[in-house]
């Protein structure tokens, strides 16, 4: 396996390289941001019409996870629709994938804020759901612990001798996890982003997506020593 | 057809024109009143040397119709490629009208004119209107179009050379075509500096199939053009040309003013910081180049008209523009690459007629020092090189195709009857014309899903319109077919909104951490932090800076200047050279050896703990960069884990972490052949040329710098569009564009063809246990181009490794 392991408030869990998280103590498969019927709703709204194949990419990546964890549950995070109307319409054939994906299994929606109203699809439709010692909900809370959420697209750049790299990441420290996008047409925010830098506690992780879930330190130690950041103790 | 200037003038060059030249002491040129003479033609292409009074030709039948008959409305249309150009114009032709009290309106439309401004012209439109292509094509996509161009009879489009040479040309030529079908009887004329091939130029301007006649100028002169005699010798490596500073602070002292050419900004920055240093004598220098702020441009401009500098180090952002008659000398620094360029460069000096231009040339290393030899004998035999220009570009039509759509429904039969006058649309088929106008219709993608959301509709009279009347807006603000890297500003810290310094490309910001220093304008400044989409930046006097890249313009060498330079490698020994050059070139023939034209040169060796392949084609830069994909591309199926390449314009160089023993297998013909038609899917100059083909087609929205301060999910990277077309709908149309242009750019691979063909399986291979002296400027070029492959994974473990370690988090 390629995944990362790690754990959070007692909870032994995976990253996986596809950027989903895997409890596999509780059965549990959860994914952030998939953003299903994104194309569909710039093109309605008149924008650009985008190649319409990011809800089949999308699906195809969750199949192939389910597929190798077969999760008894599945939570989605938030934004899993690009909005509501995305949810009621999507692209033919992705409806009956999504509900083969749901057969047998649990299937939990969080609201996010693309898609705050409870879908038509089946499901439980949740604002947040409480899991063990485990909560999820869309976006993160300052202060919680145990908490696992979505929302930022969280994102790593590296310099690696000259070279740039971009990968959508987990970021993960004690009290929390915030998972990458999962969704096809995604973009990301950086790591380093200031909203990011506040929720996160020093000697927090970047787990970084690709062809294996590899761990980096959210913050290089260069740049943290010699510059102690305002509001850390000591 | 090719005319001189020997026939009966048609129109006459009125009284009071004769008059007023003749008050000044001017004597009219031979080619204006050939001008005059031939005002009725259809199309009229003028070749002419700067300062040849060429503009006020392509001015003079307009002058002459509207003095005679001064109706209102819109009589000639004057298009420059600069904006700088158009108000320069507007003063130049304020003159000769004020003085023959003549009832002409002149005004201009840039992308700086007011909104007030623009509201009255429309409502009230001079007779002459001076623009821009991208205005031009901004105007010509409002309903309004027909009624403000009524009338029109004129145009004028100035260094037409410049303009053929991209996109602009082929998007202004859509736009002619549009107002040849709004103006019936409009006649063309184009305004060039010295090209190898004018009927092509002429072709290239002309209504499809009218005839274009070509009137060229008398030369003038041949040029005074030297190789800058530095004393010492240039470096073995590098750009820059720094070694020079003492020499050309010389020069600086002893003309008026001098422009000193760059090939890059960086490169201009790093020279103009070392002649500043040096300026004892506190000669007014300044610096000019397209990362700069618009203000500080504008400075130096303003200060250049009023005769205020004694130089300016400059790229090719001042290759056009404003006639600065004071400007007596042209010094390019670095390799000149195409004799074209460097004569339209040299002729930037001494812009009166019948004077020779004084140019100089400072090869910025020694390898640059064999092109200059090679370039000055160019020169003086006029050996001018160019590659033939292909059909016009997919992209741009579609783009044309929606802003047709913006003005008003059109029927698709009569748009294409339109576009296939253009020149460069003139073999234009109907079914890749249906291709683009289903992509500007509904996307064009294979899964008909979403017909229901397109963005043209045909109605039952059968003519397309917008499905939203809205859309017009965001097609007119994506107008233009320039997509520049996505860049920053950098302003100075502390005072908020401090001043502003010019813009950097994103993706060099985002490999600064704080403390880096880099130089920008001239200075040295230290990297703060981001800010709002802002690189924010503190002073740092008199540090050396720790890095200085942002990328620049880059051609490739001809394929003339190429052979130019591997016949004089032929020779025993090079008198022509300076000593330090002959003796390096003659090192590099005992070390290893020197590249022929029927062979082909490789060597491997070792470096800094990489294992190194160099492949000296001389087939230009981009060719030289395809054969970096491909022969990359092969290393990775064979296991060699190449890590990157960069390319210059004589050669290629690989990294790896394994060495390669067999280059001649990677370099055979049929595998390079064979793994170019595979080699489409996923490498970074495809991708690249996919943003910006997507981008001009109007897949991509431009991005704003609105909309980047708020939108961080709405954007995301276009090698995400790129990828999931590649792998659900590899035919479509985009996916084709991206190919052809980059075939016509980036990718270049006749010159790898013509390259094979010639070397035939002579393929010499030398393993060297360091660096060979050829091989040594290689490792300081910019825009090294990653390998996503194999490497890239075993970097990014053992780096993880490292840094958990470093952080105390294992």
């Amino acid at each position: 396996m390629t995944a990362h392991p790690f754990t959070l408030a007692g909870a032994r869990l995976a990253a996986l390289p596809s950027g989903a998280l895997h409890w596999a103590d509780a059965g549990l498969l959860v994914v952030s941001d998939l953003h299903l019927g994104k194309s569909e709703r710039l093109a309605r709204r008149g924008g650009t019409l985008l190649p319409p194949y990011d809800t089949a990419e999308t699906l195809s990546r969750l199949e192939a996870d389910i597929a190798a964890t077969d999760p008894r549950a599945v939570i989605c995070l938030g934004d899993s629709f690009d909005d509501n109307a995305a949810a009621r319409d999507l692209p033919p054939g992705a409806e009956e994938r999504l509900l083969r994906l749901m057969a047998g299994r649990r299937w939990v929606w969080i609201a996010g804020n693309h898609d705050p109203g409870p879908a038509s699809l089946p499901g439980t439709h949740l604002a947040e759901l409480r899991e063990g010692p485990l909560t999820f909900r869309h976006i993160a809370r300052p202060g919680e612990t145990g908490e696992i959420s979505g929302h930022y697209h969280p994102k790593a750049r590296l310099s690696l001798g000259g070279r740039r790299v971009s990968r959508p990441c987990f970021l993960v420290d004690t009290a929390r996890v915030i998972l990458p996008a999962f969704g096809a047409y995604t973009g990301g925010l950086a790591m380093d982003a200031p909203v990011l830098d506040a929720l996160m506690a020093q000697g927090a992780v970047a787990i970084l997506t690709g062809v294996r879930a590899v761990a980096l330190p959210m913050r290089p130690a260069h740049a943290r020593l010699p510059r102690p950041r305002p509001g850390s103790a000591g | 057809m090719r005319h001189g200037l020997r026939y009966i003038p048609r129109m006459r060059m009125p009284d009071a024109f004769e008059t007023w030249f003749a008050a000044r002491g001017w004597t009219v040129h031979p080619h204006q009143r050939a001008m005059l003479a031939r005002a009725d033609a259809p199309a009229l292409l003028l070749i002419a040397p700067t300062g040849g009074g060429k503009t006020l030709a392509g001015f003079l039948p307009s002058l002459a119709e509207i003095a005679t008959d001064p109706a209102p409305g819109l009589h000639t249309l004057y298009i420059s490629p600069l904006k700088a150009l158009t108000a320069d114009i507007r003063r130049n032709l304020r003159t000769p009208i004020e003085e023959m009290a003549l009832p002409i309106r002149v005004e201009d439309r840039t992308g700086d004119t007011t909104q007030t401004q623009r509201r009255r012209q429309r409502a009230d439109p001079p007779h002459i209107l001076l623009t821009t292509p991208e205005s031009l094509a901004l105007m010509l996509s409002y309903e309004d179009a027909p009624r403000i161009f009524a009338g029109l009879r004129r145009v004028i489009v100035d260094e037409i050379h410049a303009l053929a040479e991209s996109k602009r040309g082929d998007q202004l030529m859509l736009g002619l075509a549009r107002l040849s079908t709004l103006c019936p009887g409009l006649r063309r004329v184009g305004l060039s500096a010295t090209v190898e091939d004018p009927p092509a130029l002429a072709r290239f301007l002309a209504r499809h199939p009218d005839p274009c006649e070509i009137l060229t100028a008398d030369p003038g002169p041949a040029p005074d053009i030297a190789m800058l005699d530095t004393g010492a010798a240039p470096p073995w490596a590098g750009g820059g040309g720094r070694h020079a500073i003492p020499a050309v602070l010389n020069q600086i002292a002893r003309h008026r003013t001098t422009l000193i050419f760059h090939n890059t900004r960086a490169q201009a920055e790093l020279f103009f910081r070392d002649l500043w240093l040096a300026n004892g004598s506190g000669l007014p220098i300044a610096i000019h180049h397209g990362s700069l702020s618009r203000e500080a441009r504008e400075r130096v401009e303003a200060a250049m008209a009023a005769g205020a500098l004694r130089a300016v180090v400059c790229t090719g952002s001042l290759d056009l523009g404003i006639d600065w008659g004071d400007v007596d000398l042209v010094i390019q620094v670095g390799a000149p690459k195409n004799v074209k360029r460097l004569v339209q460069r040299i002729g930037r000096a001494n812009h009166r007629y019948n004077a020779p231009s004084k140019a100089l040339l400072v090869p910025a290393n020694r390898f640059e020092v064999v092109e200059c030899v090679a370039a000055l004998g160019a020169v003086r035999e006029a050996d001018l090189d160019g590659e033939p220009r292909g059909p016009g570009p997919g992209d741009v039509l579609c783009q044309h195709i929606l802003a047709t759509a913006a003005a008003g429904p059109f029927e698709a039969d009569a748009l294409f009857s339109e576009i296939t006058t253009a020149g460069p649309y003139a073999g234009l088929t109907r079914a890749r014309f249906d291709a683009c106008l289903d992509f500007a219709a509904t996307g064009g993608y294979a899964l008909r899903a979403y017909d229901r959301w397109q963005r043209l509709k045909q109605a039952p009279d059968g003519r397309w319109h917008l499905r939203d009347p809205r859309t017009a807006r965001q097609i007119r603000m994506n107008l233009g077919t320039i997509v520049e890297e996505e860049k920053l500003k950098v302003r100075m810290r502390p005072a908020r909104g401090g001043m502003a310094l010019g813009e950097i490309e994103e993706a060099f910001a985002a490999t600064l951490t704080p403390g880096d220093t880099f130089l920008i304008g001239g200075q040295v400044v230290r990297y703060e932090g981001l800010r709002e989409m802002v690189v924010e930046v503190s002073r740092t006097p008199g540090r050396e800076p720790k890095i200085a890249v942002f990328a620049g313009t880059k051609f490739a060498t001809s394929t003339r200047l190429s052979e130019r330079i591997l016949e004089m490698f032929r020779q025993p020994d090079w008198p022509d050279l300076p000593a330090h050059t002959a003796e390096w070139l003659a090192l590099q023939r005992t070390v290893s050896r020197l590249p022929e034209r029927d062979r082909l040169l490789v060597e491997t060796f070792p470096h800094e703990g990489r294992e190194h392949l160099c492949i000296y084609g001389f087939a230009g830069r981009n060719a030289q960069q395809t054969l970096g994909l491909l022969v990359t591309q092969r290393m990775e199926s064979a296991g060699l884990a190449p890590l990157g390449f960069v390319s210059t314009d004589y050669a290629t160089l690989i990294w790896g972490l394994d060495a390669v023993t067999a280059p001649a297998e990677l370099l055979d013909a049929t595998g390079l052949r064979a793994a170019f038609e595979t080699w489409l899917a996923g490498n970074a100059v495809m991708k690249r040329t996919f943003r910006s083909s997507a981008v001009i087609a109007g897949l991509i929205e431009r991005n704003t710098p609105g909309r980047r301060k708020t939108g961080r999910q709405a954007s995301f990277s276009s090698d995400i569009l790129y990828e999931t077309l590649m792998k659900y709908d590899p035919g479509h149309l985009m996916l084709e564009i991206t190919r052809e242009e980059a075939m016509k750019g980036l990718v270049d691979f006749g010159r790898i063809e013509a390259m094979l063909a010639r070397v035939r399986g002579r393929i010499d291979h030398v393993r060297r246990p360091r660096v060979t002296p050829l091989a040594a400027p290689l490792f300081l070029e910019a825009g090294r181009i990653p390998v996503q492959g194999a490497a890239e994974q075993r970097l990014i473990d053992a780096a993880a490794d490292r840094l958990m370690a470093e952080a105390g988090l294992v």
